[in-house]
């Protein structure tokens, strides 16, 4: 921490933002962006703040530090709750949040409809509340309502009706976000003709037009299977089908996590590193690249499934490993933005030049730190991809260990840490507690390392995830790497220190939010300066959004249409199951 | 459009990397034989397993050649049958054939400490291929949620010595 936030002095501040329309915070030139950001924000983290308290009652339960709280039998309506409220909603209302915001500063205009976004957010809000009061009915005796589900809700597991109504509203919501933004970029479009789209338009672009194709997938379970299932509407569904449809979802799910942290890492954060953004050409690849190949990759979920013939779990395999390119390229491109910033503060020498990062910004820091952890979460994620040798940590302790890292952290953190720049600028009010900011992501960064290694030795000794209980009666686990107490210690005290850290980031959101407007400067820059190397010598053909959809649909149909068709070919319902309500 | 030399270098190497590690895991697969679960094992009607030809009443029976076995196991909410009342047994110096279905949800069927960990899927059947040298005891665990009693799901697995398993016999 020997340079404490330099780059944000007031000096530098005037210097870089001489227009008026510049210095005005974001929220006085877009307010219904603003609103719309504020809300989105709103929601997600609390979100954050309750899946973060079930996860140290997840922690402590499963490690047998302290099971006081919940029985075991009540540990899944938790955990259904922990995944649904941080996988789905805590980092979904962000990307809606920080992509609203995206949209009106890159084309510098606001969203044409309050009231249509209004709606769009309310409906996804209704949505979230619907799935929610199942899920927590569960934990209620009294209440007729329960969805022990989990996250993945794998037919034919049945949940209350209520959840699935829930998790379609919510759906539907997304995309009417998503029409909002693009229509957006058409209203900018025509009085812009001939200019390139924005980068931030850009990348907004392709993360929704990913998700259009990838939620067909689990619309088509939702609506066509599983709101019908649990109404009684139909006797019994095919429990491979609706498990292949909900991976078709919920791979590219992962990368409508990580979206909104690269988007932030591309155009955010080489700016809080002192510099500017490598390469913007680049940055377009990158995105197509994750928009052609996030969803023909599903089955790699399904490595451990029969009914699968082996050639399309190869087909996804391949796809798997090239999908690691796109992730390579940003380890780049990040990481030189970044020695590019430290040298223009002055760092210098091989290393040496890592000292000269604002370490004491919380934004700066949580960013760079969840991309370190994303890196430690790739190499575990290449294990996870090999067909052969997933079959050690398939549905261990491991692959928790492992997402923890990705959506966890990587995604998590780094939402965090934008916020801290982000939220004065839509509220108008200076970041408050800062001190708290400062050592937040750090507190993340430790309770993740301990935690997460943990549940990685964990796995490799086969424990299972998704169990309330730490050992079994009929064996015992043999770890190879570290005792089974001292890793159910990591983890206990990883996972409270998890918990601090999510209390800590929402105290500071929290006290921002109550705190007056106006008092103190905002203390964020909010200029983002261009790319060493922009978008206009790069080739036209990367801004045709539209031609790199229909190959990515092509894609989607060469690795799906046939496994699909053959699962249903014998009768969309059969083989048949019948539904078993939890 | 420029890139810059080390970034294109870089992508070179990322490039090979890829290519390396989807050649060592089709070294797996094709050269040193490494069997997936995949669509051979068949379907079945989850309330009537042995109904069609993929699947036998639980349990051990011998192979189609000498020291080959098939292991039927069925995966219920909350046990094996076999596994969880009575353990598995196979004998020492075998090769053995597990086909794994489930009669009502998901459930996972995996071999604790070993790479035996396939899905147990209603409807479909599963097939793993394993040969046991030793004599050794493992344990079965249930790695799929499957209901509230998810977590009592678990069964042994033994492996004897050839002697041993000829006075308990075949089911
Ligand atoms: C705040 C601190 C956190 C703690 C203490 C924590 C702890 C845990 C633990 C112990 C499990 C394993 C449960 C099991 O398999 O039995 C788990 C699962 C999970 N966590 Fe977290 N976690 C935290 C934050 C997060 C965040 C930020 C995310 C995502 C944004 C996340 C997403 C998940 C998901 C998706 C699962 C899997 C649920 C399932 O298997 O159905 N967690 N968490
Ligand atoms: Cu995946
Ligand atoms: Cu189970």
């Amino acid at each position: 921490m020997a340079h404490p936030h330099r780059s944000e002095t007031p000096q530098r501040y005037e210097k870089e933002e001489t227009q008026l329309k510049d210095r005005l915070a974001f929220i006085d030139r877009y307010p219904n962006a603003a609103r719309v950001t504020r809300l989105s924000l709103g929601v997600s983290f609390t979100a954050l703040t309750i899946g973060a308290v079930l996860g140290i009652v997840q922690a402590l339960h499963r490690t047998n530090v302290f099971r006081g709280l919940i029985s075991s039998g009540d540990y899944y309506s938790v955990l259904t709750g922990h995944g649904v409220l941080l996988a789905l909603f805590f980092t979904i209302f962000f990307l809606t949040g920080i992509f609203t915001w995206g949209t009106s500063r890159s084309l510098g205009r606001e969203l044409p409809s309050p009231r249509f976004s209004l709606a769009w957010f309310l409906l996804m809000l209704s949505g979230a509340v619907m799935t929610s009061v199942a899920i927590f009915g569960g934990l209620v005796g009294q209440i007729p309502f329960s969805a022990d589900v989990l996250y993945t809700f794998y037919a034919p597991l049945q949940a209350h009706p209520l959840f699935y109504a829930g998790l379609a509203a919510w759906l539907v919501g997304t995309w009417l976000a998503g029409a909002d933004w693009i229509r957006t970029y058409y209203h900018w479009r025509q009085d812009n003709p001939d200019e390139r789209i924005p980068l931030q338009m850009f990348m907004i672009m392709t993360t929704m037009l990913m998700w259009y194709i990838a939620t067909l997938g689990v619309a088509v379970e939702v609506l066509v299977f599983l709101l019908p299932l649990s109404l009684g509407l139909i006797e019994s569904v095919d429990p491979l089908l609706t498990r292949t449809l909900f991976w078709f979802f919920g791979h590219p799910v992962v990368y409508f996590w990580l979206m909104p942290a690269y988007f932030a890492w591309y155009t955010i954060l080489p700016k809080l590193s002192g510099g500017r953004l490598f390469s913007d050409p680049l940055a377009r690849v990158v995105f197509i690249l994750f928009l052609l190949l996030s969803t023909p990759v599903g089955f790699h979920h399904q490595y451990a499934d029969p009914g699968v013939p082996e050639g399309f779990k190869f087909i996804a395999m391949t796809n798997t490993m090239f999908l690691l390119l796109p992730s390579f390229l940003t380890a780049f491109t990040v990481v030189a933005s970044m020695e590019y910033g430290a040298r223009q503060r002055g760092g210098s020498g091989y290393l040496g030049w890592l000292k000269a990062l604002p370490w004491g910004n919380p934004a700066f820091a949580g960013c760079a730190l969840a991309g370190m952890m994303f890196a430690a979460g790739g190499f575990s994620g290449i294990i996870n991809a090999g067909m052969n040798i997933n079959s050690l940590i398939h549905n261990t302790l491991w692959v928790p260990g492992h997402f923890h890292l990705t959506v966890g952290t990587a995604s998590a953190l780094t939402m965090m840490a934008i916020s801290y720049w982000l939220y004065p600028q839509i509220t108008g009010k200076r970041l408050q507690f800062y001190g708290v900011a400062q050592i937040q992501p750090y507190v993340w960064f430790i309770g993740m390392g301990l935690m997460s290694n943990a549940m990685h030795r964990a796995g490799l000794a086969g424990v299972p995830r998704r169990t309330a209980e730490p050992q079994y009666t009929q064996f015992d686990f043999a770890p190879v790497l570290g005792s089974m107490s001292e890793m159910r210690l990591q983890i206990a005290i990883g996972g409270t220190l998890l918990t601090l850290g999510a209390l800590m980031f929402v105290f500071v959101m929290a006290g921002t939010w109550m705190a007056e407007r106006g008092r103190g400067r905002l203390r964020v820059d909010s200029h983002l300066p261009e790319p060493i190397s922009g978008a206009t010598d790069s080739p036209r053909v990367l801004d045709n959004v539209k031609l790199w959809f229909v190959i990515a649909v092509v894609l989607v149909a060469i690795a799906y249409g046939f496994p699909i068709y053959s699962m249903v070919a014998d009768g969309v319902f059969n083989p048949a199951s019948a539904p078993f309500p939890v | 459009m420029h890139v810059h030399r080390f970034e294109r270098l870089w992508l070179v190497g990322a490039l090979t990397l890829i290519v390396l590690f989807i050649g060592t895991v089709t070294y797996g697969a094709v050269g040193a034989g490494y069997g997936m679960v995949d669509d051979t094992g068949g379907e079945v009607d989850p309330t009537n397993t042995t109904e069609s030809e993929n699947f036998r009443s639980p349990g051990v029976y011998n192979g189609s050649e000498s020291d080959h076995y098939d292991v039927y196991i069925e995966a219920k909410q909350f046990l094996f049958v076999p596994g969880t009342s009575d353990p598995v047994r196979v004998p020492a110096n075998s090769t053995v054939t597990f086909h794994v279905t489930s009669t009502d949800v998901m459930h996972g069927f995996e071999v604790v400490g070993t790479n035996i960990n396939t899905m147990a899927v209603p409807g479909q059947v599963a097939t793993v291929t394993v040969e046991f040298d030793e004599p050794d005891e493992y344990g079965l665990v249930c790695n799929e949620y499957c209901g509230n009693g998810h977590h009592d799901m678990e069964g042994s697995l033994e492996v004897v010595p050839p002697a041993q398993f000829n006075e308990s016999g075949v089911n």
